[in-house]
């Protein structure tokens, strides 16, 4: 087997970035390599990329908006292009919508509150290659902690976003206000996912739940069956 | 040269922050409030010349998010022979 090569994106404000490092050498075995958002480039030969939750940038101008257009992100969305799959968690969601690479935007809560609980989600497509280690319609329990976590597009982009599969996870709560509960999308191609909820605190029992580790395994599983 | 960019919400994007402020202003005993939306002001000093183009262009990649929000350019005029 290959050894998996992955990069986690640290921008100044991240958070999640050291739980994000420790969930992917867990599960795949080595540790990914650490990338500053002023990086020129990303290192080559990758096989998954990873941006982290947080507050980049102190979330000035809009979440995630600043952190877009870092150095680093051009490299991103380069090689998201190629078809490297890209995992945007929380802050890392809201990145990947204001670069362009997903569609959406995310809004403040609803109730205005920062929500911080384990909520139950819907696998709504076991089909993708961060989803095939799930059940088609399982139920799973992730945690979130964010406060602009209200997924917002126009009725058309919903519209094809379903009709296409590509929301990847639903909400089974009202958590946040986000349009039809999704908490979760695909890129068109496949290969990049954002979602709010944090699957990197859900990899072992002692996190008081391990639902997110098949989302880890279904990366690692589709390259190496690759 | 001055310049004001005045982002909003698009019609129909809910605003939860306006909403609270609306809340709060009934609160207070302010009647009579129908709506309230909360947006942004970022005020610019560009060089002269720039064109509305530019400006376009530096709301549409970055002042405004286009998914949710409209923006207005005011440009303000010259103050007049300041001590």
């Amino acid at each position: 087997m290959a050894e998996f090569r992955s990069a986690v994106v640290t921008f100044p404000g991240s958070n999640c970035d050291r739980d994000m490092a420790v969930a992917l050498e867990k599960v795949a075995g080595t540790a990914p390599i650490r990338v500053w958002h002023g990086d020129p480039d990303l290192p080559e030969r990758l096989d998954f990329i990873a941006l982290p939750g947080g507050f980049s940038y102190g979330d000035y101008l809009r979440s995630g908006a600043m952190a877009a257009n870092s150095p680093i992100m051009r490299a991103v969305k380069r090689e998201a292009e190629r078809g490297v799959p890209v995992l945007g968690v929380c802050n890392g969601f809201q990145v990947l919508c204001e670069s362009g690479l997903l569609p959406g935007a995310l809004m403040r809560n609803a109730s205005q509150n920062f929500i911080c609980r384990t909520v139950p989600l819907r696998v709504e497509n076991s089909q993708s290659l961060f989803t095939a280690s799930y059940e088609a319609g399982a139920t799973i329990r992730i945690p979130v902690a964010h406060h602009d976590g209200n997924f917002f597009a126009d009725s058309e982009t919903l519209d094809r976003l379903e009709g296409e599969g590509r929301v990847a996870f639903r909400y089974l709560d009202t958590v946040n206000g986000s349009q039809r509960d999704i908490a979760g999308i695909l890129g068109e191609s496949g290969n990049v996912l954002g979602m709010m909820p944090h699957p990197e605190r859900a990899i072992e029992d002692d996190h008081g739940g391990s639902d997110g580790r098949a989302l880890f395994e279904s990366v690692v599983g589709s390259l190496v069956g690759a | 040269m001055k310049v004001r960019i005045h982002v909003s919400l698009k019609p129909g994007v809910l605003d939860p922050q306006g909403r609270a402020v609306h809340h709060a202003l009934e609160g207070l005993g302010f009647g009579g409030v129908e709506d309230v939306r909360v947006g942004r002001l970022i005020e610019l000093d560009v060089a002269e010349g720039t064109s509305d183009e530019r400006l376009d262009e530096m709301c549409r990649k970055l002042l405004a998010n286009m998914v949710i929000e409209n923006y207005r350019i005011e440009k303000m005029p010259e103050t007049q022979g300041a001590a």
